[in-house]
């Protein structure tokens, strides 16, 4: 059977005796196992990088949006890298209730206007999963349960969003990640 | 009786562990203090060299099947994928390719070994019953293997191997439906190839258990032959076979090496580069090189069901061998005539090897007849006689008399190569029609790379001209970073063609410019319609025709200056040109590249050598994009395990020294 890794105390046990220069023999016994684990290692490497996202995946292009037909007050989903991206047009009401509150007041602080493209406060862009455990929250139809803020909910286990995708109620630890997006055209975002 | 076995083990994690569950005691006795004789040479490490190669294929084959998909639609395609897109996929997959042939000579070295010490004699028949098993499951689950790339050899092979139970009589055509799952090699049978090749493995693990287990039992024969009669005649197993192992592992490793970055397709089919076509098969079928005695013997009977028994009893008749062989004394190195008589017959079976990378035509019939004949006849005749007259050297009184350490193996396993490397030539048979004149390439040898200025003239030529009929359909334009273009032109050679883009909001097909991502652009929708528009003859795609015609490189450039006035004596059939080197020299394309078509934005001359060299380069680097880091790392591998190898050899030496 192949070891390389001979272990110092087995090898010197032999009843053969010891050999004339056991120093020697030590630094080769660990030259050999050491030159071992690093070509294992190697070989680990480049199959365990095999599972990570090949070329292709990776160069998934971007997606572009039209967002003419979106009614205030509506929103569309759009998939985005196998993700759920949410597009929403906001109402006035909601644009005020999502700026007037205080960051100090948030779990997760953030103004929204961090969160929106400055001039473009009526579009909110949000990857729509949840930062608990990856569910896909209700809200973006009007007709959805929108918990208590009126932005967002999740039906597995009750996190709540607001009208700019902050959490504010259960146990989801951060607000909705807004995605990589930019302004083609007053009508048009490209996102990725 | 309950309770705890009593462990002798210092460190209390393992003590504890062992108490309850004897392995580590279990693994001293068979891997460390395991008494084994002290005279073993290196023909004794291809046991554990071909135990590296089955870990190596597990391991290999569990993170190919992660992106491989066994779906004839899919399966080429896919492969392809693994080649191209997945991280590191062309070095785990040329090193499982290439695994199946180191794997099988380190087996046939391993069994060459078993028969020349006479490993197989009393008290070690079941130990080599069950290494010939473990040979008939290795073939059964290279043969599937070999299926699973779905190119033309694999279907064909997959045909021809099925059609083989077809011979018996009445049971036959039966048998073959169901291990096809329906009425010819389609879809049922390359799902279950697959299934059952990710299977097959690991009950070679646990007949290998079993192949060992059987070992530690009786004890590992030696050189001479003779049975250990002291302690002194043994030396424990670890460190003194572990560091010989090691040796071993380290310069074969080297070999492998070599080939999967040097030369990974040296021991292929280029016809396995062309995706499975059931209504074509290949010119010359040839298996994989180790099964070609076999297919040898299968040919050389004229009789189908007389035919395929003889293949089949060429392998089943090893497991008799431990009673056809009625001599007492094991090792050859004490029986004068049987010791040339072993290379005879391992001669016979090479020349069936021979014989089967040939056409059954002529001379090689008669050869393959001799062969087999003398094969069985070594077998079944001569070995029962043999024992009974043969006048047996005397032996040795024990083990204990000077270790000479042999470097017999290396020298074998090199001959090995070169006897495999004799039998490649017979593929180009009938394709070349007159000789390839070799050129120069800018990618040839070790350190060679793809010239990128050459490169991406080449995909200038490849884009004014070939494209307009030809489809590169397993490259991305993000692919073509790799001959050296920036991202900004990539971006706007893909937004110059129009592509398909999905649906659109009508469920209409929809197209618009390319991006990085796009496939190069097919010129037709299909096959059919580019046949239709082809007046029958269909472009084949460029992605791999490199590697997918005999010559390569050489053959293209060969293709694209060959044309010419055909001599009066030829008869052209209507619409074909005459070529020089088209096999059959009848070709459906007209001559594609001209003196003055193409113009170089570098100013190279615009010539039709120029533009020939050029895309011939172009398509070399399409079907190997990954050959300048694989040669890279392969220069790496070589040194690091060449060093590797003197430092076990050195500690070896250390370790060995108190014995001599």
């Amino acid at each position: 059977m192949a070891d390389t890794t001979a272990s110092t105390a087995d090898s010197h046990g032999g009843h053969h005796g010891h050999p004339a220069d056991p120093s020697k023999r030590d630094l080769l016994e660990l030259m050999a196992g050491a030159g071992a684990a690093i070509f294992g290692a190697g070989i680990a490497w480049s199959v365990v990088s095999s599972m990570n996202p090949a070329k292709d995946v990776l160069a998934l292009s971007s997606v572009e949006v039209d967002l003419a037909p979106i009614q205030e007050g509506q929103g569309i989903v759009v998939s985005w890298q196998g993700k759920p991206i949410f597009v929403r047009h906001r109402t006035k009401e909601e644009i005020k209730a999502a700026q007037d509150v205080k960051p100090s007041e948030l779990n997760d602080p953030a103004t929204d206007a961090s969160r929106v493209k400055a001039g473009h406060e009526k579009w909110l862009v949000l990857t729509g999963i949840c930062t608990h455990l990856g569910c896909i929250p209700l809200g973006n139809k009007p007709a959805d349960l929108r918990g208590e803020w009126g932005g967002y909910f999740c039906p597995c286990h009750g996190s709540q969003y607001d009208t700019s995708g902050r959490i504010r109620k259960g146990p989801a630890p951060t607000n909705l990640p807004v995605p990589p997006y930019a302004f083609e055209s007053d009508s048009k975002i490209k996102i990725g | 009786m309950a309770g705890l076995h009593k462990s002798e083990f210092a460190n209390p994690v393992i003590n504890w562990v062992d108490s309850r569950l004897p392995i580590f005691t279990m693994m001293q006795k068979e891997y460390g203090v395991f008494p084994t004789p002290k005279n073993f040479n290196y023909f004794w490490n291809f046991g554990a060299l071909a135990m590296v190669c089955l870990m190596v294929m597990i391991l290999t084959g569990i993170f190919l099947a992660m992106n491989y998909q066994p779906n004839t639609e899919l399966a080429f395609a896919s492969v392809q994928h693994i080649m191209r897109d997945v991280n590191y996929g062309w070095l785990i997959r040329y090193v499982h390719q290439n695994g199946a042939s180191m794997f099988f000579i380190v087996t046939y070295i391993h069994i060459f070994r078993g028969i020349y010490y006479g490993s197989y004699k009393a008290p070690r028949e079941l130990l080599w019953m069950l290494g010939v098993i473990i040979l008939l499951l290795m073939m059964a689950t290279a043969f599937m293997g070999y299926v699973l790339p779905w190119g033309q050899m694999s279907y064909w092979g997959a045909t021809v191997i099925t059609n083989l139970f077809s011979a018996f009589p009445v049971v036959g055509k039966y048998i073959v439906t169901l291990l096809w799952g329906g009425f010819s090699v389609d879809q049922p049978t390359l799902n279950r190839f697959f299934a059952l090749h990710y299977l097959l493995p690991f009950v070679l693990v646990g007949v290998i258990f079993l192949h060992i287990a059987a070992l530690h039992i009786v004890g590992s024969n030696n050189p001479l032959g003779i049975d250990v009669k002291s302690p002194q005649d043994t030396v424990p197993f670890h460190p003194f076979y572990t560091i010989k192992d090691s040796v071993g592992i380290c310069v074969f490793l080297m070999i492998w090496a070599a080939f999967v970055c040097f030369a990974p397709n040296y021991l292929g089919d280029p016809n396995n580069f062309i995706p499975a076509n059931p209504l074509q098969t290949p010119a010359d079928i040839v298996p994989e090189w180790y099964f070609l005695p076999y297919y040898a013997i299968l040919r050389c009977v004229p009789n189908k069901l007389l035919g395929v028994c003889m293949m089949f009893a060429s392998l089943l008749v090893l497991l008799a061998l431990p009673w056809l062989d009625t001599s007492k004394v094991r090792s050859a190195r004490f029986r004068p005539i049987f010791r040339k008589l072993v290379f005879v017959w391992v001669l016979s079976f090479i020349v069936l090897g021979v014989c089967g990378a040939h056409k059954p035509e002529g001379i090689w019939v008669i050869l393959s007849r001799l062969a087999a004949l003398y094969y069985f006849g070594h077998l079944l005749v001569i070995l029962p006689i043999l024992g009974k007259i043969e006048r047996p050297l005397p032996l040795p009184e024990s083990i204990s008399n000077p270790v000479v350490v042999r470097s017999v193996a290396i020298v074998a396993l090199i001959a090995s190569l070169f006897a495999v490397q004799s039998l490649q030539p017979a593929h180009a048979e009938g394709m070349a029609e007159a000789p390839l004149p070799a050129q120069k390439w800018s990618f040839d040898g070790v350190f060679g790379t793809v010239d990128s200025a050459s490169a991406q003239r080449g995909f200038q030529v490849y884009k004014e001209v070939c494209s307009t009929c030809h489809s590169m359909k397993f490259l991305h334009y993000r692919d073509l970073a790799g001959i050296g273009l920036s991202e900004e032109q990539i971006k706007g050679i893909a937004a110059s063609v129009e592509v398909p883009l999905g649906l659109n909001d009508a469920g209409e097909p929809k197209v618009g410019p390319g991006t990085p991502a796009s496939q190069f652009r097919s010129p037709y929708p299909n096959d059919v319609a580019a046949r239709a528009a082809m007046n029958g003859a269909l472009p084949p795609d460029l992605s791999l025709i490199v590697n997918a015609r005999e010559g390569g490189a050489d053959y293209l450039y060969a293709l694209m200056v060959g044309f010419g006035d055909a001599p009066k004596d030829m008869k052209m059939q209507d619409g074909m040109n005459f070529n020089m080197y088209f096999p059959g020299h009848q070709i459906a394309m007209p001559q594609p590249l001209h003196d003055g078509q193409v113009t170089f934005a570098d100013g190279s001359p615009s010539n039709i050598a120029q533009e020939a060299k050029d895309v011939a380069t172009f398509l070399y680097w399409a079907a190997n994009p990954e050959q300048t880091e694989r040669k890279q790392i392969g220069v790496r591998v070589i040194l690091y395990l060449g060093f590797m190898a003197c430092v076990t050899y050195a500690l070896k030496r250390k370790v060995w020294a108190a014995v001599h």
